[in-house]
């Protein structure tokens, strides 16, 4: 994909961003902080490319051998935020109910 | 070599990623759809990653004579220690979460941050030592010497800018991580001339990265990486222990940042559209922070601002009358009410108190007194931090109002019952201009008939240094005692 294509659904994707995150309720906010932090572990698939390309010329020094070791350490961050992520957004959010009867006082005053 | 073809259908795979993300951000609207809304997160990551690793299996030639020397087949070694490495992460990631106390969650999404930052850093280093394999590069083969590889001069930006921004967010998260957990003291570090150093790395790292399109040398490379833990490292020390919410809001949207820069580098659009929603979030939850302190962003960020908690003066210097209640004394007044309103600040996450407190909510229901619960945006370490632990104290969440929604009901209101909260219920920030606080949005708590506010002892203040008004009005009593050993002693006195 050209420049021009990838820039234009990255400003759009910040408008949806914006209008998405606005709606999202003050309750929620610190799910939305975890959820967001491991949607941001999709760097992982930067990671993955690293740790499985092949040898190829060209690389610098060392070179794809250190940057698949790299790459492999990456995964293990990125996993960890992705599983632990979304694994502590769920715990949370499953804390999260309503009054079990509609609201009638017990009027012993 | 031209760029690295990526099929239609893994570019269309990748959309959809992007696409389930937004949905799991929409979810959040609202309790009820926002499980719901977790699920597509996942199943977007699933398919992010299920991509790639589809479409990069790792391959190894077979020069097996008389073969082909151009034979591949698959490297089974490099598959074992890929997903070896998720395993490992998964484990790590799973346990961590099932066993991390709520009250903890500020130190544990800095964390997280710190390693979102790490794998930025550690991605665009890769990036950079074997630029072929992410198609960011043109082969050279000179007349003599070793091919080497010329990344595309667009691309350098990308990986600077992705490098630097992960760099920050990295030191900057390990930082606010120590601070969150008590480690490193929450007291403000100022370095003399701290303004004028950060900008000289910031401009230094700006400049740095432009000339690195024009000279890819490895010096200028690791430059602007050291440069960049060091600035992440700098921005937030000197910043106070009461202000992390905005320093973690932003945090998370820089992380955002790191994975757009790193999206634009790998033309990935699951990642550029992720980045900027995480980069908006973050941003739009530091605004809201900043703007219920009343503080802009800049002053936040500029750090200096906190007072210590325990004075070197021994408390304030003019002696004003104020009133002592007992818990017998707090139990009765609210078995009478008609309606208590609590608010609860950080210093009930630091006691614990969030179960007992509850206990004592049931109390007074079972007696027919209605019961609110009033959270002011920055009550606690992190957006939206005191309505989880309610949650995890199993508070109903409709008995939980924010700020604008139930400020105007004080005035009707028999008691107000503070709980670990302090700036936030200063009157002072409406009335006196002389004030730190002044002009920042508090909870109306004087309004209520009667406020009962609990504090370990009369010395010491709140985190702006400024004594609490609140304390020495007519209607106000204060319960000095450890808050989740006094709620203890009223749920016994309500019996």
């Amino acid at each position: 994909m050209d420049f021009i294509a990838i820039l234009s659904i990255f400003v759009l994707a910040c408008f949806v961003g914006y209008f998405v995150v606005w709606a999202v309720t003050p309750a929620l906010h610190t799910p939305l902080m975890a959820v967001t932090n491991a949607i941001s572990s999709v760097i992982i698939v930067g990671a993955l490319i690293a740790a499985a390309a092949p040898t190829v010329l060209g690389a610098i020094g060392a070179g794809s051998g250190v940057a698949k070791a790299l790459g492999l350490v990456a995964v293990v961050l990125a996993s960890v935020n992705i599983f632990g992520g979304f694994a502590v957004t769920a715990r949370m959010l499953a804390m999260y109910k309503k009054k079990e009867r509609p609201v009638a006082p017990a009027s012993s005053k | 070599m031209h760029e690295l073809t990526v099929s239609p259908w893994a570019s269309l795979a990748y959309l959809v990623a992007g696409v389930c993300f937004i949905l799991a951000l929409r979810g959040l609207s609202s309790p009820a759809s926002s499980q719901r809304g977790n699920r597509f997160g996942i199943i977007g990551m699933t398919i992010a990653v299920v991509t790639t690793l589809a479409t990069h299996v790792p391959l190894r030639s077979v020069a097996v004579p008389p073969g082909n020397p151009h034979d591949l087949m698959i490297d089974w070694d490099t598959v074992g220690e890929i997903l070896a490495a998720i395993g490992v992460g998964a484990a790590i990631g799973l346990v961590t979460a099932r066993r991390i106390a709520m009250t903890a969650m500020p130190q544990l999404v800095a964390a997280f941050h710190s390693l979102v930052g790490l794998a930025a850093v550690l991605v665009g280093v890769a990036a950079y030592l074997n630029p072929q394999a992410f198609g960011i590069s043109d082969l050279v083969v000179p007349m003599i010497g070793q091919p080497f590889a010329v990344i595309h001069p667009v691309s350098r930006i990308e990986l600077g800018l992705g490098v630097a921004i992960g760099a920050i967010t990295f030191s900057g998260s390990v930082i606010a991580f120590l601070k969150l957990n008590g480690n490193m003291g929450g007291k403000p570090i100022m370095l003399p001339g701290r303004h004028v150093i950060n900008l000289a790395l910031l401009a230094g790292i700006l400049g740095l990265i432009a000339y690195f399109v024009t000279e890819q040398a490895p010096w200028v490379f690791w430059t602007i990486a050291i440069l960049s833990f060091v600035i992440g490292f700098l921005l937030i020390v000197p910043i106070g222990g009461a202000d992390m919410p905005v320093v973690v809001s932003m945090l998370n949207s820089y992380s955002g940042w790191a994975a757009a820069a790193m999206g634009f580098t790998l033309h990935n659009s699951a990642m550029i559209i992720t980045g900027a929603l995480v980069g908006s979030s973050g941003a739009i939850l530091s605004y809201i922070m900043c703007r219920a302190m009343n503080r802009s962003f800049i002053s936040v960020i500029a750090g200096g601002f906190g007072a210590v908690a325990d004075t070197s003066g021994g408390g304030t210097a003019i002696d004003r009358p104020w009133k002592r209640g007992s818990a017998e004394d707090a139990a009765f007044l609210m078995s009478q009410a008609e309606q208590v309103i609590i608010v609860p600040g950080y210093g009930m996450a630091v006691a614990q108190a969030q179960h007992v407190l509850r206990e004592m909510g049931d109390k007074l229901k079972a007696e027919g007194v209605r019961v609110k619960y009033a959270i002011h945006p920055v009550a606690g370490r992190m957006p939206g931090h005191m309505n989880v632990l309610l949650a995890e104290a199993n508070v109903p969440y409709d008995d939980v109002f924010e700020l604008e929604d139930i400020n105007s009901e004080f005035a009707q209101t028999d008691v107000a019952f503070v709980i670990g909260a302090n700036d936030v219920t200063n009157p002072a920030a409406k009335t006196d201009k002389t004030s730190p606080i002044y002009g920042m949005p508090v909870l109306d708590v004087e309004k209520a008939k009667t406020v009962l506010f609990i504090k370990r002892s009369m010395g010491g203040v709140g985190y702006a240094g400024v004594d609490n008004d609140l304390f020495y009005r007519d209607n106000t009593m204060m319960l000095l005692a450890d808050a989740k050993k006094m709620v203890e002693d009223i749920v016994k006195a309500l019996d």
